[in-house]
């Protein structure tokens, strides 16, 4: 910790933070509103098929964050640290699955794996094991949240600074000891926001197990909400949900705060050591292949094979120009927004360290475990009431994302934050600098790499919202996500290949821009 | 900063976007029904009157509950939705329907105190792989289902709202033990379970199951995607739960202030020309309610269904009892 407590946070810093916080919180006040008009907590925390829905979901969860964790650090390692042939190329391959919507994987994942599916079909045999359940899930949801650990991972390994690792080395220290002792500390931030992002995700996704018919919590949420009519037992489920999360942001604090490391200047964006892969090289790529091959060519591949049976087929396949161009500006601009919304939060929590600040840091993650629909019918509740103006447009659909969404904004800046030195602050303001002007002058600039990435994470994740985008976006205002749901609804999936391609050649570009080296490097020094 | 004209266009077209919503005398519509499958309606409707439609597509449920939570400040002037339930749950907020209206329909196919309407018909049935299975072995009477021989070769949607309505229908007409015991036989023989019924029907075609517990216009709708699918629809004998007609409806909302319209609209859903829609142009074959327009070739006719002796009315309010016994049964968490 750097700062004496002495250091008081200036005002318009505190009311930025509190008021965007208060904002995040609504889906929550709005779930309190909803138990306590109906009040069987006690008899729905009784039911023992709650507390299974609580392990499945506990289950799920941290058998993803395993599994993302074991993908995206190695992934990451290989292309930031070693002399990985293509590295450039698995860089971006590897990301790339974050722009496929966790149903669409899913889907294609059955529509390969099924009993009878693509692979029965090809093998020529009579029917495979069915791949439903949990181990569906879990494949579908690792494909749809690793990327988040690997994006992360990549970033902290870039920001690392050399020169520590160099003068443990210099110090007489094994390579083996350097990266225990130097590295995966330097890095262990990042992961650890990678894993929380990774166990909210899985918190609250319906698409995945509803497909895949595993009972999890969100699963049970959407039930309910479907049964029509008492809205009280599912706000108390997504309440429980909500304390699950808690339980994860606790843990996540905890490994944070052993101990950090920061640059030790701004200008050193030195080269890092290249770690040599000699024997090492084949199994690294066979890794490479296997999880790019697994997690994108294999559900592009199904996509591509439905759209060849529409065309085969001969259904109409237009191209949705007008839904991609929705698609991105709904999301360019939640993604402005978060990040805009995340720096005072951010600021708060880690340069003026305190109780208020770190809590309110802590609740802005608390909506984040939410489903979509829960969020949805939140702001409708509290929109139509009091916000009529603003209910079903575009304004309120971007604040939907925010508020589902802050979290991966706030990641970025702060895994950015963590890697930049206070001292460098300090420097500024003693040569006369105000707090907020040392902030633009001096870090600013340096996070902005990981701004960069947090955006990008939120305009990825705002491209395949569903639940959300249905209920609240303006009437006609149609995305590639509605219109996968769309098509899909009916069955038509060789024509929902088409804007599902389109998801994934929109987004890439993005990716492309924040995952590039070059880009990080230009940014940083200029 | 090269960022500076993205976002210029980024708001640009914000405020267009922004600028598309509905002028006063444009009717809003929230829609459970499919884009896919009814959006000719529309079209058809504003070339006729003039009136602009705007729709919100949705899942019906979903739809509802937003009308729930929307209250009296909600913009929909009507409701159109794939289920009685969804129109039962909300039943509260709209109004009671025109005379005329409401004639048009047997009263086996609206609410009794006339605040929806049905305005297309859809027949449970057991859609079989035809590679496996000749039609005359395809029970008559889902409770023929419950055999040995059928272990593991059923397929069920049990969280979507179809199967839960053939299983109200069940419970009213057979009593609730006897629907208990068919649903805890029917778990003894592991029906493999999926979301909904598209995929029931697909996997009938993929020979995954042999027989499906479905509506029975899917059929089409996967047809349409594999011309030749092996697959079949067999109607169940008449009084059998598993024969139940259900409908798609449509309500105005009591707090719409364009009512005549809205009116206007559920009365053009029930005209000639928008019922022969589902004969002649819909991909999916649904039956028309009014007189004197026959179902699509192919079809049995309507009135030769007969579902069990229950009211689609009661359907919202006896929900919430089948939900608690799938959930007691191990069908639902």
């Amino acid at each position: 910790m750097s700062r004496g407590a002495g250091t008081r946070p200036p005002l318009a810093l505190v009311l930025a933070a509190g008021v965007v916080v208060a904002l995040l919180l609504l889906p929550l006040a709005y779930l309190v509103l909803r138990v306590a008009s109906g009040g069987e907590v006690l008899e729905i925390l009784g039911e023992p098929t709650t507390w299974r829905l609580v392990r499945n979901t506990v289950l799920l969860a941290a058998g993803v964050v395993t599994c993302a964790v074991l993908v995206g650090v190695p992934l990451a390692w290989l292309v930031t640290r070693t002399d990985l042939p293509l590295r450039r190329l698995w860089a971006a391959a590897g990301a790339l699955p974050l722009v496929i919507p966790s149903y669409v994987a899913a889907f294609c994942l059955l529509g390969f794996f099924g009993e009878r599916g693509l692979l029965a079909d090809a093998l020529g045999v009579e029917r495979l094991p069915a791949v439903k359940g949990y181990w569906g899930s879990l494949v579908a949801l690792t494909l749809a949240t690793y990327p988040y650990v690997f994006v992360l991972s990549q970033s902290a390994f870039r920001a690392l600074d050399p020169s520590l690792e160099e003068a443990a080395r210099g110090l007489g220290t094994s390579g083996r000891r350097t990266f225990l002792r130097v590295t995966a500390p330097g890095i262990r931030p990042a992961v650890g926001l990678g894993a929380l992002l990774v166990t909210l995700y899985t918190f609250s996704d319906f698409g995945v197990v509803s497909l895949m018919d595993y009972d999890t919590l969100t699963r049970a949420i959407y039930v309910q909400y479907k049964s029509l009519f008492d809205r009280a037992p599912a706000a108390t489920l997504a309440l429980l949900l909500v304390a699950l999360s808690g339980v994860a942001l606790a843990v996540e604090y905890r490994l944070r705060r052993r101990g950090r490391l920061y640059r030790s200047g701004p200008g050193t964006r030195r080269p890092q050591p290249v770690v040599r892969l000699g024997r090492w090289r084949a199994p690294a790529l066979l890794f490479c292949t296997a999880v790019v091959g697994l997690f994108l060519v294999l559900p592009t591949a199904v996509l591509a094979y439905w759209l060849s049976r529409g065309i085969a087929n001969e259904r109409e396949l237009g191209l949705p120009w007008s839904e991609a161009l929705h698609s991105v500006v709904a999301s360019g601009l939640a993604a402005g927004a978060a990040v805009l919304a995340a720096l005072p939060v951010a600021i708060l929590a880690l340069r003026y360290p305190s109780r208020a600040g770190r809590l309110l840091e802590r609740l802005s993650y608390a909506g984040n475990a939410l489903p979509g629909l829960v969020i949805a019918l939140s702001l409708v509740f509290f929109a139509a009431r009091w916000a009529s103006p603003v209910y079903q447009t575009l304004a309120l659909l971007v604040f939907a994302y925010v508020v589902r969404f802050f979290p991966q904004g706030l990641s970025g800046v702060e895994s950015a934050l963590e890697t930049v030195s206070p001292r460098q602050e300090e420097a500024a303001r003693s040569l006369g600098l105000g707090p907020l002007r040392a902030l633009a002058v001096v870090t600013v600039p340096l996070v902005r790499p990981g701004v960069l990435a947090g955006a990008a994470l939120v305009f990825l994740s705002a491209m395949k919202e569903l639940p959300a985008t249905l209920l609240l976006r303006p009437i006609g205002f149609d995305t590639l996500a509605t219109e996968i749901w769309g098509l899909t609804q009916v069955g038509a999936y060789s024509r929902a290949a088409v804007p599902a391609l389109m998801l994934i050649v929109v987004s890439a570009p993005v990716l492309y821009l924040v995952s590039s080296e070059r880009r990080f490097e230009s940014g940083a020094s200029g | 900063m090269k960022s500076i004209p993205l976002l210029l266009v980024l708001v640009a077209t914000a405020v267009t976007a922004a600028g598309c919503g509905g002028s006063d005398d444009t009717l809003t519509v929230y829609s459970g029904r499919e884009e896919e499958l009814v959006a000719p309606l529309f079209d058809m409707f504003t070339a006729e009157t003039g009136i602009d439609v705007q729709v919100r597509y949705g899942d019906s449920a979903e739809l509802a509950a937003t009308i729930a939570e929307e209250g009296d400040n909600s913009p929909a002037d009507v409701f159109f939705a794939q289920d009685p339930g969804s129109l039962g749950s909300v039943d509260a907020q709209l109004e009671t329907l025109p005379k005329d209206i409401l004639d048009r329909v047997d009263p086996r196919f609206r609410d009794a105190e006339g605040r929806w309407t049905g305005t297309s018909g859809r027949s449970r049935v057991i859609v079989y792989n035809t590679d496996a299975l000749a039609e005359d072995e395809v029970p008559d009477s889902v409770f023929d289902l419950i055999d040995p021989k059928w272990d593991g070769r059923i397929g069920i949607a049990p969280t979507n709202a179809s199967f839960q309505a053939f299983v109200t229908a069940m419970r009213l007409s057979e009593g609730g033990e006897a629907t208990r015991t068919w649903l805890e036989d029917l778990k003894d023989l592991s029906p493999k379970e999926y979301e909904k019924n598209t995929p029931v029907v697909e996997a009938a075609a993929a020979g995954e199951i042999e027989l499906g517990l479905v509506n029975h216009y899917y059929l089409y709708l996967v047809r349409e995607e594999q011309p030749d699918a092996p697959i079949e629809n067999h109607f169940l004998a008449p009084g059998d739960p598993g024969s139940l007609v259900s409908v798609a409806g449509a309500a105005v909302l009591a707090s719409s202030d364009q009512s005549e319209d809205a009116e206007r609209f559920v009365a053009f859903l029930l005209s000639d020309e928008a019922q022969r829609f589902y004969v002649d142009e819909a991909e999916e074959a649904e039956y028309p309610l009014i007189d004197g327009i026959e179902a699509k070739a192919g079809l049995p006719p309507l009135s030769s269904l007969q579902g069990p002796d229950v009211d689609l009315t009661s359907f919202g309010a006896e929900h919430e009892a089948t939900i608690e016994l799938l959930r007691e049964t191990g069908y639902l968490t």
